[in-house]
């Protein structure tokens, strides 16, 4: 059953088309991603699908409300974590966490249950009182998603989850997402421009330039691309070349003192391969393909402008906890 | 369509950051001192004492206004700067309507700026004022509608401020002529007819002109009330309801 549903979705900014007539839907209980670089209208479709924004033609719903003509339906079965930090700096965990119940109409004694519960997850208890000023930006996001959560959404929205978070930090992130998702029944939809990060999700839409290129689980996007590719070191590389070509039909190549071949499910071939080569194997390796060379070949370009972007996205941290502090 | 839960966690919040936030506290005591003791002094020592008031009980119910006018404005800006730093978002995209945030705003910011007025009235002592528990009351509840007022045209301002840029021309071109065309440091009676029209369309001249009845009970012009209190109370009270409607509007419309 899927539970958001978007029909030919567009939206302009004056001339500008962010997002350009995309369709898709996603299932209940499912991690859903976007992928795409930065410009690619993510946020747009996000803001579009929390009610922030009103979509210039198409329809997108979510649990059967439609977020134009319905928008407190929607709100109440969503809850987000935007790209940029929505805490208050000024308060402490408890008290964002509390505004946050409130603003969702939970009473008193199910809100004090919830922020423990959604704290313990979030491995924040501890900090409870503290002020978010003094967080690091890992426990920030951490925070958002304990918040994100506290009125049991049906569906979590990330955008960008992790950007501008260390690879650690980003790691652990995702252990809590994965955690949560096998506690409890949530659907997660996600955008992110990190190839690492999209690995995560159970099917990806990959966008550019506001239309989804392709959609589908991460390994059948990667089999687009071209097989697995083996490098096999042997002690006599042109016997194995000749045997390799005889048994599998395979034309492998000579390179740094080994033999390269591609073929599809490597990871299976790997033991037939050593199985049926008569002379001692050295060293074997496995190289899969990755999202990036997918998006490298359906647009000619590599995804990867990351860091410019996150340069830009630590500027403007930079600038904004400055002007905090002016204040 | 009005949510009291989330209007109560919108107000508990300002409120937590106005005490959390001790320079602010600190600014609203150092203003006044520092326009009572030091321009009033000043400028006390020109104008002879007339109708039994000096300069300095003549300018009190001025300071009251003027830190009513920059709690307010000051309150309701806050919202420009919940948007510049995202907080908004957190309130745009929860179950609640545009008015309840509105009205969450209005209120915080109305109780802020009357707690601040009542904090000022520790220097009546120092001044040689009179001031009984009723006129107190007169005074917070006059307070209130004027604090409403500021707030209503700061939330108008604020929903139209698209960055925080802004501010300094909110500040230079509204917020300190609003202060000076308001009788708070000169009658207005006493203007020149240019600057005299400007101060009859400003609606801060009115709650001063009202804080003069309760506190310069025995005033007579210029050095005391210049229109009746009637009138005062109710330019106020219509200019409040006007700016909350058109701010209730835009920022509909904006969001
Ligand atoms: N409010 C807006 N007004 C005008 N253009 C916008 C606005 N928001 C986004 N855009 C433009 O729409 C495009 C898509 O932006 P966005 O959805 O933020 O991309 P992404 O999140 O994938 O990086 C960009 O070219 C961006 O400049
Ligand atoms: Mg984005």
């Amino acid at each position: 059953m899927s539970i958001i549903t978007v029909n030919n979705l567009t939206k302009k900014f004056k001339s500008l088309t962010a997002v350009d007539g995309i369709s898709f839907a996603v299932n209940e209980g499912e991690v859903f991603g976007f992928l795409g670089p930065n410009g690619a209208g993510k946020t747009t479709t996000i803001n579009i699908l929390c009610t922030l924004l009103s979509p210039s033609s198409g329809r997108a719903e979510i649990a059967g409300f439609d977020c134009a003509k319905d928008p407190d339906q929607v709100r109440t079965s969503i809850g987000l974590i935007f790209q940029d930090t929505t805490l208050d700096v000024g308060l402490t965990a408890y008290e964002n966490l509390k505004f946050h119940a409130y603003l969702y109409n939970l009473d008193r004694r199910l809100a004090e249950k919830r922020i423990d519960e959604m704290l313990a997850v979030v491995e924040l208890q501890t900090r409870k009182h503290d002020l978010v000023k003094n967080f690091s930006g890992g426990m920030k996001r951490r925070l958002e998603i304990a918040r994100g959560l506290l009125h049991y959404p049906r569906v979590l929205f990330l955008d960008e989850p992790t950007i501008g978070l260390d690879p650690q930090t980003r790691n652990t992130i995702w252990d809590f997402i994965n955690t949560l998702r096998s506690k409890e029944k949530i659907t997660v939809f996600m955008t992110t421009h990190y190839m690492e990060e999209a690995e995560n999700c159970g099917r990806i839409a990959i966008i550019d330039h506001g239309r989804i290129i392709a959609l589908d689980t991460p390994a059948k996007l990667k089999q687009m691309v071209h097989g697995d590719v083996i490098h096999v070191i042997t002690t006599d590389n042109q016997r194995a070349l000749a045997e390799i070509q005889k048994t599998f039909s395979l034309a492998a190549r000579e390179e740094n003192g080994g033999l390269v071949l591609e073929t599809e499910k490597g990871d299976e071939f790997i033991p037939k391969l050593l199985h049926s080569l008569t002379m001692q194997t050295l060293s074997v390796s496995l190289k899969k393909p990755t999202l990036n060379d997918v998006f490298l070949k359906l647009t000619g370009r590599t995804i990867r402008d990351d860091v410019v972007a996150d340069s830009k996205e630590v500027t403007r941290e930079f600038v904004r906890s400055h002007r905090r502090a002016q204040r | 369509m009005i949510q009291l839960r989330p209007i109560y966690v919108i107000c508990m919040r300002e409120f937590i950051k106005f005490f959390r936030e001790k320079s602010r506290l600190l600014g609203t005591l150092a203003r006044p001192v520092l326009w009572l003791f030091v321009v009033g002094n000043g400028m006390g020592s020109l104008i002879r004492p007339r109708a039994g008031f000096s300069y300095i009980q003549f300018i009190f119910p001025g300071m009251i206004g003027m830190t009513i006018l920059f709690s307010s404005i000051f309150s309701s800006i806050s919202i420009v700067w919940d948007r510049e730093f995202g907080f908004m978002k957190e309130m745009l995209v929860a179950p609640i309507s545009r008015l309840s945030i509105v009205i969450g705003k209005t209120l915080s910011g109305t109780l802020i700026s009357v707690a601040q007025a009542v904090i000022i009235l520790v220097f009546i002592p120092f001044l040689g004022i009179h001031l009984t528990i009723r006129q107190f009351f007169e005074v917070v509840a006059v307070s209130m509608l004027v604090s409403f007022c500021i707030t209503s045209l700061g939330i108008l301002i604020a929903a139209r401020l698209t960055s925080f840029d802004g501010f300094n021309i909110i500040m230079n071109f509204l917020v300190m002529p609003m202060l000076f065309l308001s009788g708070a440091m000169y009658p207005v009676t006493s203007m020149p007819p240019a600057l005299r029209h400007l101060t009859l369309i400003n609606p801060l001249t009115y709650g001063i002109d009202a804080l003069k009845h309760i506190l310069l009970r025995n005033g007579t012009p210029p050095l005391g009330p210049e229109f009746p209190l009637l009138l005062d109370l109710f330019i106020v009270a219509v200019i409040s309801v006007v700016m909350l409607t058109f701010a209730a509007l835009s920022f509909r419309r904006k969001e």
